[in-house]
C-alpha cells in the first residue's frame, strides 16, 4: 500500500487574501496534477473566503536556504547599521528629512 | 483534544543520550525561550518522533471524527441543520488535512500515516469509538467534544513546532462555530417537548464522562507529560485542562436546564472550582485498547473508504502522467 511512487505528489499552496496583498504560504495538499491541486487547495484552505486567488506549485521544486547557514547568510547585515535612517544624526530644526 | 498521548508508555530516553550535547543544549534553549522550531532546523530524534506520533494521532482523530457525525447527515431534522452539519464535517476533513501536512514536514509520508491508522498501529481519540444514537448526540458532540477540543487546542497555538502551531491557529478559528452549533442544538431540544428534553439529557448523560476522558489519563499516570511540557509540545497538564473544562461547562448545562450526570459535582468555594467525581479509567483504557462500542465499525468504514478510492487515486495518477508525457513529446 505504501509504495511511495504511487502517492500523489505534494503541492505547496499560496493564497492572496485580497487585492493589493501578495500571495502567502498556507500549507500543502496532495494532488495528481496542478488542476487537481488547485481544486484541493480551494476546498482545504478557502472555505471561509480566505482569499481571492490561489497559487500551487510542486513542493519538490522549492529551493530553500539551509537554516544551518542562517548566521553566514543573514548576520552580515547586522553590522551595517548605516543602512538604517536612524544611524544619521540630523540637527534639531531640520525638517522634512 | 486529540492530542493526548495514548501510548501509555514512557518514551525511551536512549535517543537523548546519543544526540550531540551541544546541539541538544542549543535546541533546549531555543524552545525554553519560546522560539519556534521549523522543519529544516536541527531537532532531537525523540522530539521528532513524539511530534509525528502526536500530530498524526490528532489528524487521524479528525478523520475518524467525521464518522459519528456523518452518520446523521441524511437524518438531520431540517435543511438548516443539514447544511450546518455538512459544513462541520467538511471542516473536520480540512483539520485532518492541515495536520497531516504538518506531520509530513517531519519526514513521514501520508501513506505511512494512513497505513498506520488502517492497520490499527496508530491511535486516535477514544471519544469516536462511542456510537451516535440520537440527533441530540450531534448537539452533545459539538458542545462537549468540540468544547473539550478547543480547551486542548488553544494552548497548542503556541506549541514549539511551527507547522503544528500554524495548523492549530487555523483549526481553533474554525472550531468555535462547531461548539456553538452543538450548544444551539442542545438549547433547542432542552426548551422543546418533554421528550426532546429527555433526549438532550440522555445525550449529556452518555457524552459527559467520555468527554472528560478526552483530556487523557490523570497527571500521575501520564509519564511523558513532563518532557512534552519542557519541549512546549504540550502547554498544560491533562488534569489542569480537565478542571478548566468542567468549570466552564457546568454553568452552560445549568443555563439550559440540563443536569451534569455526576453526583459528586459540587462547587468548592475555597478552590474557586468545581470538585467532581472520579472518571472511570478502566473504561478509558479499554477504549484505548480498541474495545470501544463501535471501534471495529469505525476502522471498517475507513478501510472501505480507502480501498474503494484506490481506483480513483490510481486513475488520476496515470492520467496526470500520460498528459505530462504528451506535453514533453509535443515540445
Amino acid at each position: 500500500m505504501s509504495d511511495p511512487s504511487k502517492e500523489w505528489p505534494l503541492w505547496e499552496v499560496f493564497v492572496r487574501g485580497k487585492g493589493g496583498l501578495s500571495h502567502r504560504h498556507v500549507g500543502s495538499v496532495h494532488a495528481a496534477d496542478g488542476k487537481m491541486a488547485l481544486e484541493h487547495a480551494r476546498d482545504t484552505y478557502t472555505r471561509r473566503m480566505e482569499g481571492v486567488s490561489l497559487w500551487v506549485l510542486p513542493s519538490a521544486q522549492i529551493v530553500a536556504s539551509d537554516p544551518g547557514d542562517a548566521a553566514a547568510l543573514f548576520a552580515p547585515a547586522e553590522d551595517k547599521v548605516y543602512r538604517h535612517p536612524t544611524f544619521y544624526k540630523i540637527p534639531d530644526g531640520i525638517t522634512h528629512i | 483534544m486529540y492530542t493526548t498521548d495514548l501510548s501509555g508508555k514512557k518514551s525511551k530516553p536512549e535517543a537523548a543520550a546519543t544526540e550531540d550535547p551541544a546541539k541538544l543544549a542549543a535546541f533546549e534553549a531555543r524552545v525554553a525561550a519560546d522560539e519556534f522550531i521549523e522543519p529544516k532546523d536541527w531537532m532531537p530524534e525523540a522530539y521528532r518522533r513524539t511530534l509525528i506520533r502526536q500530530i498524526s494521532q490528532h489528524a487521524h482523530s479528525e478523520i475518524v471524527g467525521m464518522l459519528p457525525e456523518g452518520n446523521w447527515i441524511t437524518r438531520a431534522p431540517n435543511l438548516r441543520r443539514k447544511a450546518i452539519l455538512l459544513a462541520k464535517v467538511q471542516d473536520e476533513a480540512g483539520h485532518g488535512l492541515y495536520l497531516y501536512c504538518a506531520a509530513e514536514t517531519l519526514g513521514v509520508s501520508r501513506d505511512e500515516m494512513t497505513e498506520a491508522l488502517l492497520s490499527g498501529k496508530a491511535k486516535y481519540s477514544t471519544i469516536f469509538n462511542y456510537p451516535t444514537l440520537t440527533w441530540a448526540d450531534i448537539g452533545a458532540i459539538g458542545w462537549l467534544v468540540d468544547g473539550a477540543a478547543i480547551m486542548n487546542q488553544v494552548p497548542l497555538q503556541r506549541t514549539s513546532y511551527g507547522p503544528y502551531a500554524r495548523a492549530m491557529v487555523r483549526i481553533c478559528k474554525e472550531e468555535s462555530f462547531h461548539q456553538r452549533q452543538g450548544y444551539e442544538i442542545m438549547m433547542h431540544l432542552a426548551a422543546g417537548t418533554p421528550e426532546q428534553k429527555r433526549m438532550a439529557q440522555d445525550a449529556l448523560n452518555r457524552w459527559w464522562w467520555p468527554s472528560l476522558m478526552m483530556f487523557g489519563p490523570p497527571d500521575d499516570k501520564s509519564p511523558n507529560t513532563e518532557q512534552s511540557m519542557r519541549w512546549r509540545i504540550k502547554r498544560d497538564t491533562n488534569d489542569e485542562l480537565r478542571q478548566k473544562f468542567v468549570d466552564i461547562t457546568v454553568p452552560q448545562a445549568e443555563a439550559i436546564g440540563l443536569t451534569v450526570p455526576d453526583p459528586d459535582l459540587k462547587w468548592n468555594d475555597a478552590r474557586g472550582a468545581y470538585d467532581f467525581g472520579e472518571v472511570d479509567w478502566e473504561e478509558f483504557y479499554a477504549v484505548v485498547r480498541g474495545e470501544g462500542a463501535v471501534a471495529k465499525e469505525r476502522m471498517q468504514a475507513r478501510v472501505k473508504a480507502w480501498e474503494d478510492g484506490a481506483w480513483v487515486r490510481e486513475a488520476a495518477r496515470v492520467h496526470a502522467e500520460k498528459r505530462a508525457n504528451a506535453r514533453v513529446a509535443a515540445e
